[in-house]
């Protein structure tokens, strides 16, 4: 990523968590999956994120477990390197340092199996130096020309062998004989391999197809007589497969997000789990078969009992095809708000990287077939407040006349969610082109404007409550049309309102109108060099005197509305402009030779406070500005525009990136160090109350000595040397024996934690043992 | 290559006959298929798959087994009888009544000595077999139900009989039953109660039992012990047919879906020997039932309802992108149905228990190439000929003047004469030589005033026909000692010569007027498809089933230099990668040079001015050829211009107005007249 002083763009939340096959941790109860530039330690039961594993520059393609040793993961990156991780405690135990980026990685016991950039499939020995950071030297390219996509490549039985499929080709690697066969069955068509799985304990290779055939390959080892059985059930592509650990099942999924499980040997015999919700990208296996996991399209991940019966749902921030909204933030949940499912709006939290829900704005049942135009979300605005979301949805058929709706929601308090107050079918005769609500924080009389191309603006407001005759149960005010302006028949392509809601500002192609919303009169058109309006922005708190424009030839220019003249202009491409509600600050991208700038200024001054060349390839389609929730407290010149609030942005690769300041990473790092050094308890719910309370006793006694086991106890003595037929019912004595066992309160200050292998991973960083005893809390044991 | 007023007809109702059962006889190679309306035939897997032999059935007589012993063919059927076929004169030699009512199957042991057939009756009867009959020999111990099928092991001591609701093994030298395995019924179908029938065992050499049944299982049992060891359900319907390969490696199942499964017996790791039977491949060629199936050495060749003998090279056995691989489907019998009067404009359709007589239609009008005429007259059907008896029609013929008209069974040969003038008259010539019984193939001389016809050991009787008269004049005798029968007859036109050929190879030429033998052809490796000879340069014109073209200068008895050069320069790949045979060879008198020919999927002119085509030139089909520039389309003429609009070709031939006739049979029709197939759910209807 681009440095900047100390200001860089990072990926932070949002990221794909579908890109690679997850890991399932050996006992079943963690999940790991690649997710941006790092690796994310999901809770299988609770669906948490329980530890990021951060530490890669570039984006992570491949988390595997390691063989030798479940309780750490590999994971390789863009960057070059390959990460050995203790995930149950988030420590980073061996960097190896690469050149190239790696595709993704495959382990088979003391080797590491990489794709390197050129399609070649090397193997790599890792060097036993206690180290932590290892170049690894020992590289040999075992095949090549394989696939990009990791799922078609797999390990078979044992290792022994290694089947790679590309396009209509098959390879079959030996190891021991060190001999590889190769076939090309398929004449063309639609037979192209999609995925591989092999059987663990059989020599049987499955293949998934394009035209949605699986093929069971047996007996490859001779170069003809090599035979296959098919299995027909998915109508297209097989994306995924995968056999259970015993091999007696073949998990399958693809487009029609359905999981198939295909019993081993009697085919006909199958089932399924439907309706998952989206298209099938990854399945796997837990190493005990106890779950399985699937990936979709909307970027979640579906954890699935092995009874086939779904116990967890990992959402992560799903990104359609195009983000139609824009980014807006719920000014009550400080949430990002766009597109999510068809026909949903998502509500996402930043701060926890999480998906908070899914607001279905459509309310139809969406349904999948390629070429069906359906109802799509296209604009959405909040109000000041967050009381009310304005939704418009539209549907483009061929052949029909555009629909359209308006959609007003209010926010409902008991049910903390937004229920439909207001719907407008065709509120217009044309697309709209924007929206937004009055800024003023006085709900009762706000105000929404609704440009569209049909060459009009309207403005609606929320209605007096509805007199009925007493007969009908009441109704609360619905929003109706209180005006419709127009200007010399032009197309309106922006509108805003001025901060304290006294000015609307409209832009007609060329000419940009300033009203007033209460009169709805027209107080005046500034002039504007030739070129249609692009953004409208009024400025904030100090500037708010100023409205800035952008238009498509070029030119951004600042009027000062008390002057009613162009303050200044200059000649900048700015594709969005956007401002800071909490600061004077605005933000302008502007997009140059395929990659995109940006200038972070104040409209009175003349100097930007802060620029950046190149901050992403391709365009920037939509950016917002967050408000933080702990004010920073930089006092960088060039970071402090950072300190309210942050800036997202939406780049056209559907990559959410954002910056971040060197200040804020340190932290972020330090508190991840910190839960590296006094916690061995998965960051849950549950560890914050118990934790603390654990912090408290361990500050103060550092030098305490092992408590002696409870031995002692009278009772215990009794119970251990009477003779057996003697002693009293095991009911009676399971209360006395319980009893012995709890301490008291007053002897709760000699309690202690001891553990051996303190965390200096750099005296010891293979293993992972780790005991601790809790004499009085039976919390958390691990076995290694 | 000339134009051409084309007559295109599509109302030959050819219909072919299901198929029931097929054996193959890996020593000579030989296919024997059995069709539901009781004709056996013969296809010759090393030669192209050129179907060499027909015996007709007749009625009443459904061949429900077949079985080759050596050289020998017996079939059995539902009347109760097992047959011996005389597969040199193409008739049954000789039925035996077996007394135990339908035979549903019967099975020689590897040593050919000992034919089993199952009963209705639930018997096992063994016959002997002796150098010209069979002999019983012995019941082995009786059972309750019929016996659907039989498999011995292959070293001939045990035999697994498949029965209902059960198999059962029988020890052969005592006759008693050893095991009794038994079959579970199936699940799927609503009723448990419907008993299940063992359609089919196999018995491997390692006692394995491989059973298909009506509950559509494939059930895999251990013969030594008589326990299941798999089953694999295959299909909601039935599993019809085994087959098993000659290494015993693979077994293939025939259902009633129309699809053929492969199972395999490989071992799981790639290490070790333990060795199982898997379910492979799955072969989906047909639409209907697979009733009949053969697993060859390097194919699976199929048969069933839909009337389709299927042969599919297994991939792993042949090599790839050869002619060998590639799949073959024989719609059509590689002979010919159709018999034309050049003169007289006329149409004789052979059908299996009819005849049909045709005019053909009119048209003056004039057109561009590729023009659709008015018709001024309509085809009319102008006599349909029942046959007499209950045997089936071998062969017809009728006379180049439309003026005779005859037909033949294995039983009789019958003669008509025609009057179409004004009022349609039909006579039969009542009084026939004595020599004209046993005939396979009949043909009138081109001034129809004799009739030839082959006849028992590769003879061709001459007979003279004359005003309702038929008089015998002369045998001719083949100069070889072949045995074989006469498939071919082909009168010259000018009447001086008579070409025939057997299907043992040889092609004779006969002088028709000294009634002698002229010469015979060097006999080539493949049998000969279609033989003809050249109006007016007197040379004959045969080709092969390898679809080699030979001509064959009958005044220098001698290969002419055309043919030496096209064996020289050998046949085009592309002439040589089509499947099916040329089944008519025709000469256009206007044009001495042309040759035509046609098989079912295209028919051929052969310009022997031109020069023979490179290895590396395209067939273009001549409507392609015609779009092209001139340059280009001279740079791609040579001498096989293919034309390929018309297909499911019968028959092509030249009238005596140039007019060329040209009997389709579309494919849409033959399924059209199917039965329907079981109900399948298809995905996304």
């Amino acid at each position: 990523m681009v440095e900047y002083g100390d200001i860089r763009v990072v990926y932070r939340g949002g990221s794909k968590i579908n890109f690679r096959k997850p890991v399932i941790s050996n006992d079943s109860r963690f999940l790991l999956c690649a997710s941006g530039e790092s690796v994310k330690v999901f809770s299988s039961v609770t669906e948490e994120c329980v530890h990021e594993l951060r530490g890669h520059t570039g984006q992570v393609t491949g988390v595997l477990l390691r063989p030798s040793n479940h309780l750490q993961v590999y994971s390789c990156s863009t960057d070059g390197t390959v990460r050995l991780w203790d995930f149950t405690d988030g420590i980073l135990v061996r960097v190896k340092n690469e050149k190239g980026t790696f595709r993704t990685l495959v382990v088979k016991q003391v080797c590491v199996f990489v794709f390197a950039e050129l399609f070649q499939l090397v193997a790599v020995n890792l060097p036993q130096t206690p180290d932590q950071l290892v170049e690894a030297r020992d590289l040999s390219a075992v095949l090549s020309d394989v696939s990009s996509n990791p799922s078609t490549i797999a390990f078979g039985r044992g290792g022994e062998y290694l089947a790679s499929v590309n396009n209509l080709k098959m390879e079959i690697y030996f190891f021991k004989k060190n001999k590889s066969y190769r076939f090309e069955p398929f004449n063309g068509g639609k037979n192209t391999f999609t995925c591989i799985a092999c059987h663990p304990k059989d020599d049987c290779v499955a293949t998934g197809h394009d035209d949605g055939k699986i093929r069971l390959w047996r007996n490859f080892k001779q170069k003809k007589e090599y035979t296959y059985s098919t299995l027909h059930w998915h109508h297209s592509a097989v994306s995924s497969l995968c056999f259970t650990p015993e091999g007696t099942n073949l998990l399958s999924g693809g487009v029609e997000s359905v999981l198939v499980q295909w019993r081993y040997n009697q085919e006909n015999q199958k089932d399924f789990l439907p309706r998952l919700g989206a298209a099938i990208t990854h399945v796997t296996v837990s190493p005990d078969g106890a779950l399985f996991s699937t990936s979709h399209s909307d970027n979640k991940i579906t954890i699935i009992q092995s009874c086939v019966k779904v116990s967890a749902v990992i959402q992560g921030l799903v990104k359609g095809e195009n983000v139609t909204t824009g980014l807006l933030v719920d000014p009550r949940s400080k949430a990002l708000v766009l597109n999510g499912r068809p026909g949903h709006l998502q509500f996402y939290s930043l701060q926890r990287d999480k998906l908070l829900f899914h607001l279905d704005i459509v309310q139809q049942e969406y349904i999948h077939e390629a070429g069906l135009e359906q109802f799509e979300v296209v604009r959405a605005a909040f109000d000041a407040s967050g009381l009310w979301l304005a939704t418009v949805e539209e549907r483009k058929q061929k052949s029909a006349e555009l629909e359209l709706n308006l959609k007003l929601w209010s926010f409902d308090e008991q049910t903390q969610s937004f229920v439909l107050n207001t719907t407008v079918s065709a509120p217009h005769e044309a697309r709209i082109t924007a929206m937004c609500f009055s800024q003023a924080a006085d709900s009762q009389t706000t105000t929404l404007v609704s440009a569209s191309r049909d060459g009009h603006f309207k403005a609606w407001q929320l209605g007096l409550p509805a007199h009925t005759d007493g007969t009908q149960e009441y109704e609360g005010p619905s929003w109706s049309c209180d005006f419709v302006g127009a200007y010399h028949g032009l197309v309106p392509r922006c509108c805003c309102f001025s901060a304290d809601g006294s000015l609307l500002a409209v832009g007609f192609q060329e000419v940009v109108t300033v009203w007033n919303p209460t009169s709805w009169e027209l107080l005046t058109t500034l002039s504007q060099p030739p070129g249609d309006v692009r953004n409208l922005c009024f400025g904030q708190l100090s500037c708010s005197k100023y409205l800035l424009g952008s238009n498509n030839k070029k030119m951004v220019c600042c009027w000062n509305l008390l002057t009613c003249s162009l303050e200044w202009s200059t000649s900048m491409d700015v594709s969005l402009l956007l401002v800071d509600s909490r600061s004077e600050n605005m933000a302008a991208f502007c997009c140059q030779d395929g990659s995109t700038d940006l200038f972070v200024f104040k409209p009175s001054e003349p100097r930007p406070l802060f620029s950046q060349k190149a901050v992403c390839s391709g365009r920037v389609i939509h950016a917002v500005f967050t408000p933080r929730e702990v004010m920073l407290e930089s006092s960088e010149e060039s970071s402090q525009w950072l300190n309210r609030s942050q800036l997202y942005f939406l780049t056209e690769f559907m990559d959410l990136l954002t910056f971040s300041t060197k200040a804020e990473e340190e932290k972020l790092m330090a508190s991840s160090k910190q839960l590296v050094i006094d916690d061995t308890v998965a960051m849950t719910p549950f560890y914050l109350l118990l934790g603390k309370h654990r912090h408290e006793h361990l500050g103060n006694e550092e030098s305490a000595e092992r408590t002696p086991l409870p031995q002692s106890s009278v009772a215990i003595k009794e119970l251990l040397q009477t003779p057996a037929h003697v002693l009293p019912a095991t009911s009676f004595l399971c209360s006395m024996f319980a009893k012995s066992l709890l301490i008291s309160v007053t002897e709760t200050s000699r309690r202690v934690g001891h553990r051996f292998n303190l965390n200096n991973s750099d005296s010891d960083s293979n293993s992972s043992f780790r005991f601790r005893f809790f004499e009085d809390m039976t919390c958390f044991t691990r076995a290694s | 290559m000339g134009e051409f007023k084309v007559h295109r007809i599509r109302f030959f109702n050819h219909m072919p006959s299901a198929i029931r059962v097929m054996a193959f006889n890996s020593h000579t190679e030989r296919l024997v298929v059995a069709r539901a309306d009781g004709a056996v035939e013969i296809f010759n897997f090393a030669d192209n798959y050129y179907q060499e032999k027909v015996i007709p059935g007749r009625d009443g007589k459904a061949v429900e087994a077949l079985c080759w012993v050596g050289r020998r063919l017996f079939s059995a059927g539902l009347d109760g009888e097992i047959t011996e076929y005389d597969l040199e004169n193409l008739r049954p030699r000789n039925s035996m009544e077996a007394y135990g009512g339908p035979i549903w199957t019967i099975s020689s042991n590897s040593q050919g000595t000992l034919l089993a057939a199952g009963c209705e009756d639930g018997t096992v009867k063994m016959f002997e077999v002796l150098e010209d009959r069979i002999q019983f020999q012995r019941n082995l111990s009786r059972q309750k139900g019929r016996i659907i099928s039989l498999s011995w092991h292959p070293t001939g001591s045990q035999i697994a009989a498949g029965m209902l609701d059960m198999i059962k093994i029988f020890d052969a030298e005592t006759g008693h039953a050893t095991h009794r395995l038994l079959v579970e019924r199936g699940l799927q179908r609503t009723s448990n109660s419907q008993e299940v029938v063992v359609w089919s065992v196999a018995f491997l050499s390692d006692h394995t039992i491989i059973s298909g049944d009506s509950a559509g299982k494939v059930q895999i049992w251990d013969g030594i012990t008589g326990t299941l060891v798999r089953t694999h359900l295959l299909t909601k319907w039935d599993v019809l047919v085994l087959a098993v390969s000659p290494d015993e490696s693979s077994v293939i199942a025939g259902t009633s879906e129309g699809t053929v499964v492969q199972f395999q017996f490989i071992s799981s790791t790639v290490d070790q020997q333990d060795k199982q039977w898997v379910r492979t491949r799955t072969f989906k060629s047909h639409s209907h039932d697979v009733r009949a199936l053969v697993h060859t050495d390097t194919a699976v060749v199929s048969g069933g309802v839909d009337t389709q003998l299927v042969v599919r090279p297994l991939l792993d056995k042949v090599e790839k992108n050869t002619q060998e691989s590639a799949m073959r489907k024989i719609i059509f019998p590689h002979r010919n149905l159709v018999s034309c009067a050049k003169k007289a404009g006329l149409l004789l359709f052979q059908f299996s228990d009819h005849l049909e007589l045709w005019r053909l239609g009119e048209s003056d009008g004039n057109g561009k190439p590729g023009d659709r005429l008015p018709v001024k007259r309509n085809p009319e059907k102008l006599i349909q000929l029942k046959r007499k008896g209950e045997d089936n029609i071998c062969c017809s013929a009728l006379s180049p003047c439309g003026g005779w008209l005859a037909y033949a069974t294995v039983s009789s040969v019958r003669l008509y004469r025609l009057q179409l003038d004004n009022n349609i008259s039909i006579n039969k010539v009542s009084k026939l030589p004595k020599e004209l019984n046993s005939v396979h193939q009949l043909s009138f001389s081109s001034d129809s005033s004799k009739l030839f016809a082959s006849s028992i050991l590769s003879s061709v009787i001459v007979a003279s026909v004359k005003e309702l008269e038929c008089k015998y004049l002369h045998t001719f005798k083949p100069p070889s000692d072949s045995r074989q029968p006469v498939h071919l007859l082909s009168p010259s036109e000018d009447g001086n010569w008579l070409a025939t050929a057997n299907t043992g190879g040889e092609i004779h030429v006969f002088d028709v007027h000294k009634l002698k033998l002229h010469c015979s052809v060097p006999v080539c490796g493949s049998c000969p498809t279609a033989v003809s000879i050249h109006p007016f340069s007197c040379s004959l014109v045969s080709v092969h089933a390898d679809q080699q073209i030979f001509e064959f200068s009958l005044k220098q008895k001698e290969f002419t230099a055309w043919s030496r050069k096209l064996q020289k320069q050998g046949m085009h790949p592309l002439w040589l990668q089509r499947d099916a045979p040329i089944t008519r060879v025709t000469f256009n008198p206007n044009n001495p040079t042309h040759i035509l020919l046609h098989d079912t999927s295209m028919f051929c002119i052969v310009d022997q001015i031109l020069p023979l085509p490179e290895e590396k030139t395209r067939f273009y089909n001549q409507s392609v050829l015609q779009s092209l520039s001139l340059g280009e389309r001279l740079r791609n003429s040579h001498a096989f211009k293919v034309y390929r609009n018309f297909q499911n070709l019968l028959c092509v031939d030249l009238m005596e107005d140039h007019s060329l006739v040209v009997v389709e049979r579309p494919l849409l029709d033959i399924v059209s007249q199917l039965p329907a197939p079981v109900q399948q759910k298809k995905f996304a209807t």
